[in-house]
């Protein structure tokens, strides 16, 4: 028996809506085998650990906390990959974003006015597509490989970061902790309603997600990535820049992943440690291709993603199990979706090897 | 000068990890398939190298332990990208994510753990030589390993012919399966081997440079040794050039951290991500060059007609 493959005629938009349900099946069936094998029993730790949070106000507004960095990221990384920009250091320009974002209030503390927190959250986004543009500039006018570069900068954004804390920015009285000072009232992203949790950056999320949409299928900017995307050649033929659209791409979701950064420091974790982010950068990837690169459809990835991050905590207190086990659920969800996406293009037929001998001894 | 030559073996070790995983890489994308998930694959074959040692009582048990789950680890990615036809890009980001994930699991409690360190096997006769012999001849095993591999994978490259049929896959599949060459078992087994040397090198990791199990220990070295692949022009001699100098550069910020210099140790520790960004920057600006070493087929999906 061997698999074989055979490109369909036409894409099926059955499978296109289907796949990321069946991934997500997958996952959910090889997380209770991975929790069996683990000595623990399946079902309720599955239960603990995708429905649980999803039971109470206070993980609900947990949830909006995690999700909104992911699908900001995620919808920039969108427009990344639909035109072909293998962008894959957000993580590093969320650092970024954050660490810019940071200057007012850390250095200027007492300053109040209503434009600071919009001065804020503008900076953080200069600072992500500032960073984001050290890769996009080595791609298009030195050639050099974007995704190493990206990635490569992460690295340097986490250790920038670790100086600032313990360095010049580290707050005196702070016993000496890694730490800035706390955010003032003025500089801190309030909550959606009073006396809930979630920030504002759930909200920016999904209005950059709308936003994003719409210039993806609405206007000739989305055409225009979606075609440099398709065939750089076609599209130097319509008039298409695909340097420019590195630039366009990059300084993006740059910005998008610096807004997630400075969102989250001033909302949630309200000033700079050591680490900021659990991985928010990488796990954003998945989100953008278990939404199929439609921001819309990101909205929802993020929030399933999002729920992984709960899931993983939760699985930590109920079940003692380490908090790893969601970077395991997020790594097999996405092998399932991109395993899952060859149905869209091709039809999968188990052959047997009988036949097929037979078919080479015909010819 | 003596300086330089007391950093010179610790430069070696430095650089082994680095060698051998950029040599199997190197045979993956000679076929035309690029495999991201160095990093991940490497740090799978880290923690099952040091669980093998722990449980057998041997290094060398641990070591074959490595080997295996990388190759294992990376018929994920072959499955996907070869069978299934997946964008290899996004397949192997999630073979990395994946490894990360697995491996800080499944080595949650050898954390504090003290490693099985691999010990040195000076080759008899050669390691007396003065100076030459403490440096070239006193290593471990996977030291001469990532040597005599550098040696065997050019010969297999430049001298053989299922060398020559491996890169003219990666030069140009639809010729090269036009012509009865088994396109996909080729590189299948390319894969594997790639997954092979990557997860000796992890196995060098927790055996040999530090060992010991911490997460994340790989700390990106698996994607400088995609970044070396690319300085290297896919020719396996400068792989080797190439790993030594990265292995320099970080055994200097090491030193330059003992001697201080006032410069922050934070500062020091991104020069080797720094350089490879650079280095990077240097080689690929001659597009030419570029060009005409990259496989023509490197990335691209297969699918064959019938």
């Amino acid at each position: 028996m061997r698999l074989e493959i055979e490109r369909r005629a036409t894409r099926s938009s059955l499978y296109a809506a289907l796949s990321p349900f069946i991934a997500l099946a997958l996952t959910v069936v090889a997380g209770g085998i991975m929790f069996a094998a683990l000595g623990k029993d399946p079902f309720s730790a599955l239960y603990s650990f995708f429905i649980a949070p999803l039971t109470s106000a206070w993980s609900l507004n947990q949830l909006a906390i995690k999700s909104a960095p992911l699908i900001l990221i995620a919808v920039g990384l969108s427009v990344c990959f639909s035109s072909r920009n293998w962008n894959i250091g957000a993580e590093g320009q969320f650092i970024a974003g954050a660490l810019m974002g940071s200057i007012l209030p850390v250095m200027a503390p007492d300053w109040t006015s209503p434009l600071l927190l919009p001065i804020i959250l503008v900076l953080g986004m200069v600072g992500g597509a500032l960073y984001a543009a050290i890769p996009a500039i080595l791609k298009a006018e030195f050639n050099a490989n974007e995704i190493l570069s990206s990635l490569m900068l992460v690295y340097v954004a986490q250790l920038f970061l670790d100086w600032t804390v313990r360095g010049p920015w580290r707050d005196p009285q702070g016993f000496n902790f890694p730490q800035t000072i706390q955010f003032s009232d003025s500089a801190t992203l309030p909550p959606i309603y009073a006396g809930g949790a979630a920030h504002w950056g759930f909200v920016f999320a999904l209005v950059a997600a709308v936003v994003t949409w719409f210039m993806l299928r609405r206007t000739l900017k989305g055409f225009e990535i979606r075609v440099l995307g398709e065939s750089s050649r076609a599209g130097r033929f319509a008039g298409f820049s695909s340097r420019r659209m590195v630039y366009f791409s990059f300084l993006f979701s740059g910005a998008l992943a610096g807004l997630a950064g400075i969102c989250e420091v001033s909302g949630a974790i309200n000033q700079l440690q050591p680490v900021i982010s659990p991985g928010y950068g990488f796990t954003a990837i998945i989100v953008a291709f278990l939404g199929r690169l439609n921001p819309l459809s990101i909205v929802v990835a993020g929030l399933v993603l999002g729920l992984t991050y709960l899931g993983g905590e939760a699985a930590q207190i109920t079940i003692g199990l380490s908090e790893k086990v969601a970077r395991v659920f997020q790594g097999f969800l996405l092998f399932f979706v991109l395993g899952c996406d060859t149905l869209i293009l091709y039809r999968i037929r188990l052959v047997s090897s009988r036949r097929a001998s037979g078919e080479e001894a015909a010819q | 000068m003596n300086l330089f030559l007391a950093m010179l073996p610790t430069i070696m070790t430095a650089a082994t990890p680095l060698l051998l995983a950029a040599v199997g890489e190197l045979v993956v994308e000679r076929s035309g398939v690029l495999n991201l998930g160095v990093e991940g694959m490497m740090i799978i074959g880290a923690v099952t190298a040091f669980a093998g040692a722990q449980a057998t009582g041997s290094p060398y048990a641990g070591m074959v332990c490595g080997i295996l789950a990388g190759a294992a680890f990376s018929l994920l990615f072959g499955f996907l990208t070869l069978t299934l036809v997946a964008n290899q890009v996004a397949t192997g980001l999630s073979l990395t994510i994946l490894g990360l994930g697995l491996s800080g699991m499944i080595g949650d409690s050898f954390v504090g753990t003290p490693g099985i360190q691999m010990g040195a096997l000076p080759i008899p006769g050669l390691a007396e030589i003065p100076v030459v012999g403490p440096i070239l001849f006193s290593h471990d095993l996977i030291f001469y390993l990532s040597i005599l591999l550098v040696i065997a994978v050019h010969w297999f490259l430049f001298r053989t012919r299922t060398g020559l049929e491996l890169r003219s896959i990666g030069d140009n599949h639809d010729s090269a399966h036009a012509l009865g060459m088994g396109v996909i078992r080729v590189r299948y087994l390319a894969v594997m081997f790639g997954g092979a040397c990557a997860g000796l090198a992890g196995a060098q990791l927790s055996l040999v440079y530090t060992p010991q199990w911490t997460e994340n220990m790989t700390a990106g070295r698996g994607w400088i040794a995609l970044a070396l692949v690319v300085f290297a022009s896919w020719r396996p001699v400068w792989v080797l050039v190439g790993a030594y100098l990265f292995g320099a550069v970080s055994i200097g910020q090491f030193n330059a951290q003992a001697f201080g210099f006032g410069i922050p140790s934070q500062f020091l520790s991104s020069m080797p991500y720094l350089a490879t960004v650079v280095v990077l920057v240097l080689i690929s600006r001659n597009r030419r060059l570029t060009l005409m070493n990259t496989p023509a087929c490197l990335g691209k999906p297969f699918v064959p007609d019938r």
